[in-house]
């Protein structure tokens, strides 16, 4: 076994070096999530993003000042095989049509629902739950504003979660440390989902 | 009185309840929503044409920007 994984739960390495997972979006959710599932010993990665990384994305994002003006999903793909160098990273750098999800996501366990615009929330999770009703997704709803740590929770309806406090938006302004629970309580519900497998 | 229950509160039924018109009575005037009934998922382009059976479990998630 790789000696990262030493310090990890007793069974959780095997489970997750076998599991696939996808992240539709590499913003404050789906980077800092990608992060922390391959720290755990998730080595097959599916990430989507159009975008590049800009200064304003470092208060929250897991993108440096150098990566400024690259694209996110060929930073994070490089960031990521930087802390394990067997990861396997697939990545899909256009804007992600309906029409993609199948192809993009079609063979991964869970998928992680890390959008910006409830728009794009909407038809992902319309479209995600047509086509695989019983794989779970797991979205991030509601990062905005600062703290009410108390308020954030998993909402579970069938093979549909939401993580976040359900009623914040990013209107509100964003803070890294809410944002970045929130993309480890969606990271952590992936890992719990795929051991409980 | 037939009834369903929408977010656990329990709801009048009618005959012929859309979801467009579940949304009116629930004052849930958000644009963006999950609509979950008995388990399924309710697309947004059949809220006005889905019909809600009685005593059916709606779930109803409004969705937040930010990612």
């Amino acid at each position: 076994m790789n000696e990262i994984y030493t310090r990890n739960v007793p069974g959780m390495t095997e489970v997750l070096s076998k599991a696939s997972v996808g992240i539709a979006g590499c913003g404050g959710l789906g980077s800092n999530a990608a992060v922390s599932l391959v720290r755990a010993g998730v080595k097959d990665l599916v990430i989507a993003d159009f975008d590049v990384v800009e200064k304003s994305n470092l208060n929250r994002q897991y993108y440096f000042l150098k990566d400024i003006g690259k694209k996110k999903v060929e930073v994070l793909s490089d960031r990521l095989k930087e802390i394990n160098s067997e990861c396997k990273i697939k990545v899909f750098d256009k804007k992600l049509e309906r029409s993609d999800i199948s192809g993009v996501f079609g063979d991964v366990d869970i998928l992680i629902e890390a959008f910006d615009k409830a728009e794009s929330k909407q038809w992902l999770i319309e479209e995600w739950s047509s086509k695989f009703p019983s794989r779970p997704i797991v979205s991030g709803n509601g990062i905005g504003g600062l703290g009410k740590n108390e308020k954030l929770s998993v909402k579970k309806i069938g093979s549909l979660y939401f993580c976040g406090d359900g009623e914040s938006s990013e209107e509100e302004g964003l803070c890294s440390a809410k944002v970045s629970i929130v993309a480890n309580m969606q990271a952590s519900l992936v890992i719990e989902l795929l051991m409980d497998k | 009185m037939s009834k369903i229950t929408v977010n656990d509160n329990v709801v009048e039924w009618n005959d012929g309840l859309t979801i467009t018109e579940l949304l009116k009575i629930m004052k849930y005037t958000f644009p963006m929503l999950i609509v979950k009934v008995n388990g399924e998922l309710i697309r947004k382009d059949q809220y006005g044409t889905y019909l809600v059976p009685e005593n059916s479990d709606v779930k109803v998630v409004h969705l937040m920007s930010g990612g």
